[in-house]
């Protein structure tokens, strides 16, 4: 295991991890990964695009462009590794803070952005992208994934019992205290539904401990719903790529659901509106900046020469022209019409939408000056 | 061209109303780069750091450091091209004078929220009143009610749509209500002071056409328990909903269920006057319950070296005679966790806008006496050594036992230690000593299993709990003394580096 910190090796003796915060490789006897210099590139390029599309948008709500904004700060790993873990026909159900998902899943940085703005409500196409959209309401997703991996399943799957693709749901620590979870966890179970059950397990439910959750790792509760779950190391964007294809294609084959603890921290506060100095302590932040999921990759891929200068430049003038990107595209949002509203609410209409419809069309109608 | 912008205040938590500018981290002439650091603000919820907007050079700072301005007020005008020739000026600051304001669009939407003034919204419906005067949000208490600014109606109300209420199933009071009732309808019969808590729900009604008494919870169970029937109780409250005041008055007219008769048994009551120590600690317990907040943390700790070392400083010959108890040595590291943090010996002063932090320890000791609960202290006790702690204390328990305690005794205490733990109790939620800012409880010591080295072994274990005044110490000052003075009792030689 890991000597690169004795605090988490100590406290979590089951946390896989490939990498450590000092950038060295580590073996792990059930996980392994072999990557060329390209893959190993490509993550770094992700990792560090992705923080800038974060940090861009917590400056951007600051700004007063955005209405609210969860930052995804310190869990980059987790989701970058897991989102590159996908293969192309398997389904996403996210939260609202899973921006680097999206990211893999080749979703326009500015269709988060919009549903933050309040000018629309995620737009994206769920099944263009097999990224569902994003889900406030806590846990939830997690019923719908498991939904609709068992719809996978009704569809049939290859002669030798395998499916086409997996679903992940994803979610957090808070969310594992929530009913909707627990019943997604036994219906899964129950059904040997092809999902992954990835929890970044950031520490904090809003300004809630992780120890007012749980008395157990949350890896070990899904042995009670008999199906397994493993801890990894969130912040080591390998660990989080190999365990989480190992998990996904373990779906695919037809034997089940694994829950997937991504041990990571949040490194900012739960939301824009949120002021996590209140209720935590700034040794805590500093002990896990020392853990930081980027950093790491840049040791290795520096030290073992598969990145010079001129490639860390250049990843970082990418970035920079992301975030104009995000920045200019952000203010030229445009506003949605008002009627807009009512387009998706069903796929045909019914009598009662089409009346409250009509109701709101001649509202607006009867401003002096409206179209 | 000089191309001015300005940046306006931003609701950076999610319905805030108005800012404090703690500090400006650029002056004028000075040139910004996009998302440098050039404020930091004091919202509500956090002081926050705001990021420009813009790139350029610093025209004008329209707000000074100290002063608190609504949201959307503009705060800075940046000058996006400076290389060109001055010509024209920063637009006055204004609302709506700007990119940072919302854009138009945005202005109509908002306003199309709301119904015209013509039309009074009822109460529940989005737009309509709250109650605070405030509009529901999904985080926090919601901006206060603002004049919106509403855009102009065509003449003639031929082309208006219906009112909202011509969909009475939006409008939640009423329907909640109804559903109610619907649901139990007898049970507003039950007489007040023997009904099982949900008569009140139901009973008789206030002003909602529905005819169900609205109060919350809270005041319900307030009611109940002065015997108020809330039928009888008339409403002040936003949409007619009973508060506490309401209660309150009902109750001092004698308006009381008095129908259904007492339902106690006044012959098995007995009556007590307060007077004495019992009168002057409910006052300063009520004082300093209701003026401090307090917030209590709560430690376990195992102080077996602690009970051990007792055993050995008791057998010094020094210490022949006094008494050298468990209390000894929580007092003793409370006094060096004090040293380290001073903050935590200090206390509010109201009428100067201060806090007093004092040099000096008057450790309070909390006395259960013939009398009553008395609070001497023990005059500088930060200065003694730890033979003549043990004395003050033997001293000051023997005093207090015979009922000689003083009033200068017990005037002047800096923090105070409570020593439930003589009771055999466990742990408690300390008040405050009003005037002071600390107080901690001992709880009772007593051999526990504990887990040492991954086995379990009995220990000696106990529970410390303090509770603070939060308008002078934060949960991390808290935490770190209710941590130090536990570090020392698990370890006593820490005072060794610590002393």
């Amino acid at each position: 295991m890991s000597d690169g910190d004795p605090s988490v090796a100590e406290a979590h003796p089951e946390l896989v991890q490939l990498l450590s915060p000092e950038g060295e490789r580590v073996a792990h006897p059930h996980y392994s990964i072999d990557l060329t210099p390209d893959e190993f590139r490509a993550l770094y390029r992700d990792l560090v695009l992705v923080r800038r599309i974060d940090i861009e948008a917590t400056a951007l709500q600051r700004q007063g462009e955005l209405g609210i904004w969860a930052s995804l700060l310190g869990q980059e790993a987790a989701q970058v590794g897991s989102g590159r873990a996908l293969a192309p026909d398997d389904f996403v159900f996210p939260t609202y803070r899973e921006h680097g998902v999206a990211w893999c899943r080749d979703v326009d940085p500015l269709w988060l952005l919009g549903l933050f703005r309040g000018v629309n409500l995620g737009g994206w196409d769920p099944n263009a992208h097999n990224f569902n959209l994003y889900t406030i309401v806590i846990g939830s997703q997690t019923l719908h994934a498991t939904g609709y991996a068992m719809g996978i399943q009704r569809e049939g799957g290859g002669p030798d019992g395998s499916y086409p693709g997996a679903v992940i749901a994803y979610f957090g620590d808070g969310a594992s205290s929530q009913g909707d979870v627990n019943e997604s966890f036994v219906w899964a179970s129950v059904f040997n539904a092809p999902v992954v059950f990835f929890c970044q397990n950031n520490q904090w439910a809003i300004s809630e401990p992780i120890e007012k959750q749980s008395r157990i790792p949350l890896y070990q509760r899904a042995r009670g719903f008999g199906f397994p779950g493993v801890r990894v190391d969130g912040n080591d964007v390998l660990a989080c790529l190999a365990v989480t294809r190992a998990a996904l294609a373990r779906a695919r084959e037809g034997s089940g659901p694994t829950l997937v603890e991504a041990y990571t921290y949040r490194m900012g506060a739960h939301t824009t509106s949120d002021d996590p100095t209140r209720y935590r302590l700034a040794s805590d932040l500093e002990s896990w900046k020392l853990k930081d999921p980027i950093e790491r990759v840049k040791a290795y891929l520096v030290r073992n020469g598969l990145a010079d200068a001129d490639f860390l430049d250049a990843v970082q003038a990418e970035a920079d022209e992301l975030a104009a990107h995000v920045r200019e595209g952000c203010r030229a949002l445009p506003d949605p019409e008002p009627l807009s509203m009512f387009d998706d609410v069903y796929v045909e209409g019914t009598p009662h939408l089409d009346r409250q419809r009509e109701e709101f069309a001649t509202y607006l109608a009867s401003f002096e000056g409206a179209r | 061209m000089p191309e001015f912008k300005q940046f306006a205040l931003p609701d950076v938590g999610e319905g805030l109303t108005e800012g404090e500018i703690l500090k400006w981290f650029v002056r004028p002439g000075e040139p910004v780069t996009v998302n440098q650091t050039i404020v930091e603000i004091e919202t509500a919820k956090a002081a926050v750091e705001l990021p420009c907007p813009y790139a350029g050079v610093v025209a004008e700072l329209h707000v000074a450091e100290g002063s608190t301005v609504d949201v959307g007020t503009p705060i800075i005008t940046i000058d996006v091209d400076p290389t060109g020739p001055a010509a024209a000026t920063p637009a006055a600051p204004g609302p709506g004078a700007d990119t940072a304001q919302p854009t138009p669009e945005l202005t109509e939407l908002a306003s199309v929220a709301v119904a015209a003034p013509d039309e009074p919204v009822e109460p529940g419906l989005i737009g309509g009143p709250a109650p605070g005067g405030r509009t529901s949000v999904l985080v926090g208490y919601g901006p206060r009610a603002t004049e919106a600014v509403r855009r102009p109606r065509r003449a003639g109300g031929a082309g208006r749509p219906p009112t909202p209420s011509a969909h009475p199933t939006f409008a939640q009071p009423p329907m909640r209500a109804d559903a109610v009732r619907e649901a139990h309808p007898p049970l507003t019969a039950r007489p007040n002071g023997s009904g099982n808590g949900n008569g009140e729900l139901l009973a008789g009604g206030a002003v909602l056409a529905g005819g169900a008494v609205l109060a919350k919870p809270p005041v319900r169970k307030y009611a109940r328990d002065l015997g108020v029937d809330l039928a009888t109780v008339t409403p002040t409250g936003p949409s007619g909903v009973i508060t506490r005041a309401d209660v309150d008055a009902a109750s001092a007219g004698g308006t009381t269920a008095a129908a259904g008769g007492p339902s106690f048994d006044a012959a098995r009551e007995r009556r007590i006057p307060v007077k004495g120590v019992r009168k002057h600690t409910a006052a300063a317990m009520v004082a300093s319950a209701f003026t401090a907040p307090h917030v209590t943390e709560f430690l376990t700790l195992d102080v077996t070296p602690t009970m051990e070392l007792r055993d050995r400083v008791a057998a010094l010959p020094d210490f022949a005679g006094l008494k050298v108890t468990p209390l000894l040595f929580v007092a003793r590291a409370l006094l060096l966790a004090v040293r380290r943090h001073p903050m935590i010996n200090s206390s509010w002063d109201e009428e100067h806008g201060e806090i007093v932090v004092k040099e000096y320890v008057n450790l309070g000791i909390a006395a259960a006496t013939p009398r009553g609960l008395l609070v001497p202290n023990i005059k500088d006790a930060g200065r003694m050594s730890m033979r003549e702690l043990a004395g003050a204390l033997g001293e000051l328990a023997e005093t207090a036992r015979a009922g000689r305690t003083t009033p200068a005794d017990m005037s002047g205490g800096t923090i105070t230690i409570t020593n439930v733990g003589v009771f055999g109790v466990d742990s408690g939620t300390p008040i405050l000593n009003p005037g002071e800012s600390a107080i901690v409880a001992f709880g009772a010591v007593r051999p526990m299993p504990w887990v040492v080295d991954g086995h379990v072994v009995p220990r000696q274990v106990t529970q410390l709990a303090m509770s603070f005044d939060h308008r002078i110490v934060d949960g991390q000052l808290g935490s770190e003394f209710l941590a130090d003075l536990a570090a020392m009792l698990r370890d006593p030689g820490l005072a060794l580096a610590w002393s």
